[in-house]
């Protein structure tokens, strides 16, 4: 969709030259009825401040977990989401679908 | 992301210039392609195709699983005109993301009450339109039916070389337009880029069925590949 992330890379970038640690979430891929599209991101600094959404709320918490490993580490993972059970997929759960995310690190 | 990518990528963004992110998403590589390199690019007919979609996707090439994150500006539409129309196309073209601005220098269509919500100017198109930095990624809409408001604003929206120029009126009506235009120095070129009559022809009666139609016939021209833009008009 048309960009609306205006804050989210910026904050990336000034988080960044103010002297944290910075990670950059970014879904990549999706299947079923994911709540954000590929391309959606997530901006997180080893305060574990946010910014941004990878999945309207459903895994934030376990990505900002994840997000400080590679802060530390510096390393890009891959995680992947999912939410198997089949009644919440047919009644439209907003995360009745799976998501992959690219952790990496900013800087 | 290497802060130096990022850099730039703001800058772009901050330019309301395209550009797509394309990373190696098993070893984290990263480049950043702006929309200008394309066509040198070996990637170039994959990123064309992504940015005219505005979707980020994944692409294999040379045995890489590289993914490709889009970054287009957010599209404006600027509509001369607070007219009937206009207040069945500013929501509507609202709900479909773009950046809305309505112009026209008669107070008493270009009032609050007409327009909730939206961002209005009431001035005369050299005044309003400068500052709103027309540009590539802007929707130019001329409805108000009056020479004096929408042949100045035309001008404009050739010059920012708007990618969707429409005007209201019939094709007599178009055609004085055009001899006038071509009077104040629009090229032949110009002219035969507005969109008139405006909107796509699916019978549009009412003032919400024209902002259907008009919305529709921007839509094809942002997302169709140009063959089937020609083949929509």
């Amino acid at each position: 969709m048309l960009d609306r992330d205006e804050d989210i890379l910026k904050a990336a970038e000034d988080w960044q030259k103010a002297g944290r640690g910075v990670a950059l979430a970014t879904v990549v891929e999706t299947w079923g009825s994911a709540p954000r599209p590929a391309g959606s991101s997530l901006v997180i600094n080893d305060e574990g401040t946010f910014l941004g959404s990878v999945s309207g709320g459903c895994v934030e918490g376990a990505v900002v977990t994840e997000a400080m490993d590679v802060i530390q580490s510096g390393k890009p993972r891959m995680l992947e989401f999912g939410v198997a059970d089949e009644t919440a997929w047919n009644v439209g759960l907003s995360c009745g679908g799976t998501i992959r995310v690219f952790v990496e690190k900013v800087g | 992301m290497k802060l130096a990518i990022l850099h730039e990528l703001n800058a772009e963004r901050a330019a309301r210039r395209p550009a797509i992110l394309v990373t190696d998403t098993e070893s984290g590589e990263q480049r950043l392609v702006k929309a200008k390199d394309f066509a040198k690019d070996p990637l170039g007919a994959e990123l064309e195709k992504q940015l005219r979609m505005g979707k980020s996707g994944n692409v294999e090439a040379g045995g890489k699983k590289l993914f490709l994150n889009v970054y287009a500006p957010t599209a404006k539409l600027v509509i001369i005109g607070a007219v009937h129309i206009s207040q069945a196309l500013a929501p509507l073209a609202r709900s479909l993301g773009y950046d809305v601005t309505v112009i026209d220098p008669r107070t008493a269509f270009a009032s609050p009450e007409r327009f909730p919500d939206i961002p209005l100017v009431a001035e005369w198109p050299d005044t309003a339109l400068p500052p709103l930095n027309v540009d590539a990624y802007t929707a130019f809409v001329a409805v108000t039916h009056d020479p004096k408001i929408d042949d100045p604003a035309l001008l404009h929206a050739f010059e920012r070389n708007c990618f969707y120029i429409g005007a209201l009126g019939s094709r007599k009506t178009h055609a004085k337009r055009g001899d006038r235009l071509r009077a104040q120095g629009a090229k032949d070129s110009d002219v035969a880029r507005i969109r008139a009559p405006i909107g796509l022809a699916i019978g549009a009666v009412s003032p919400s069925e024209i902002a259907v139609s008009i919305m529709a016939e921007i839509t094809a021209v942002l997302r169709l590949p140009p063959k089937e833009k020609e083949e929509a008009a």
